[in-house]
């Protein structure tokens, strides 16, 4: 089966999303296989929600946001694998937070992670997961430029064989 | 987000995108796509659904470890449990987000 895109979309967004333009460097495939067993990977976990840890971190740039409506603050944020739903804050224009302020684990699914390397299905999971703020139209040449290689460093620093990626 | 995808994929490291937005991903050329028909904020299910969000995430690491192919998308046949239009209308801001507001505003004009 095949799933409907634009179930839970406003009429007047499908436009805007049916086909999106496409990069130029973007026009070809692109791929890296999976060389190891799922039972020996270490995976990381990466969500666009605009999820920060409130002690240590800042929110992502609404500020500018609301100033700028085509601009998305670019950065992006390290979340220790052991968080709990209580020490995130969120910052997204786009959405309502409330579900997930009351359960992280819908954007972010850290503990269900945790079980599956606990019950030997997953090798490992990486100490930090990752969290970028989803909306970027004028940012997407700074996530392309600076967020990306920045993350994928992060990524290489912890070993990780795989991403799983959540849009919000 | 498929953009980031592809960027870290060219960097070394196989993505399994999980989304609500399949056609637009596979569009952009998402190596592996995992559609959730879910509102958008919700990619692995309701706050306590444990079960759904242990199969959606399972089922992601499959199509992440077992895929030999790009574009490679896989739909869940998952639905959503509450009434659509409910649905449709918690998953958005309390206050239009600046780009939609822009937006109105232009077609007011």
């Amino acid at each position: 089966m095949r799933i409907d895109s634009f179930a839970f979309l406003p009429r007047s967004f499908r436009p805007l999303f049916e086909r999106p333009p496409r990069l130029p460097e973007h026009e070809a495939a692109v791929w890296t296989p999976f060389s190891k067993r799922l039972a020996e990977a270490k995976i990381a976990l990466l969500t666009s929600a605009g999820l920060y840890v409130k002690a240590t971190q800042p929110p992502f740039d609404g500020e500018r946001e609301k100033r700028e409506p085509t601009w998305g603050d670019p950065s992006w944020r390290p979340i220790p694998a052991d968080v709990t739903t209580p020490e995130l804050g969120m910052m997204h224009l786009h959405l309502n937070e409330t579900d997930i302020l009351a359960d992280h684990e819908i954007a972010l699914p850290t503990g269900t992670l945790a079980e599956l390397v606990l019950e030997g299905v997953v090798g490992a999971a990486t100490t930090r997961h990752l969290s970028v703020m989803g909306f970027q139209q004028a940012g997407l040449e700074v996530w392309r430029s600076e967020t990306a290689p920045a993350i994928a460093a992060l990524l290489r620093e912890e070993g990780a064989d795989g991403v799983v990626l959540a849009p919000a | 987000m498929p953009v980031l995808a592809r960027e870290l994929e060219a960097a070394g490291f196989p993505t399994v995108l999980v989304t609500p937005m399949p056609d637009g991903a596979e569009h952009l050329l998402a190596p592996r796509i995992l559609g959730v028909e879910f509102p958008f904020g919700h990619a692995f299910g309701r706050p306590g659904d444990r079960r759904t969000r242990r199969r959606v995430l399972e089922s992601a690491l499959t199509l992440l470890s077992g895929s030999g192919a790009p574009g490679t998308r896989v739909d869940l046949d998952i639905a959503w449990p509450q009434p659509r239009g409910e649905a449709y209308k918690a998953w958005q801001p309390k206050v239009a987000s600046p780009l939609v507001a822009m937006m109105l505003a232009r077609q007011k004009r």
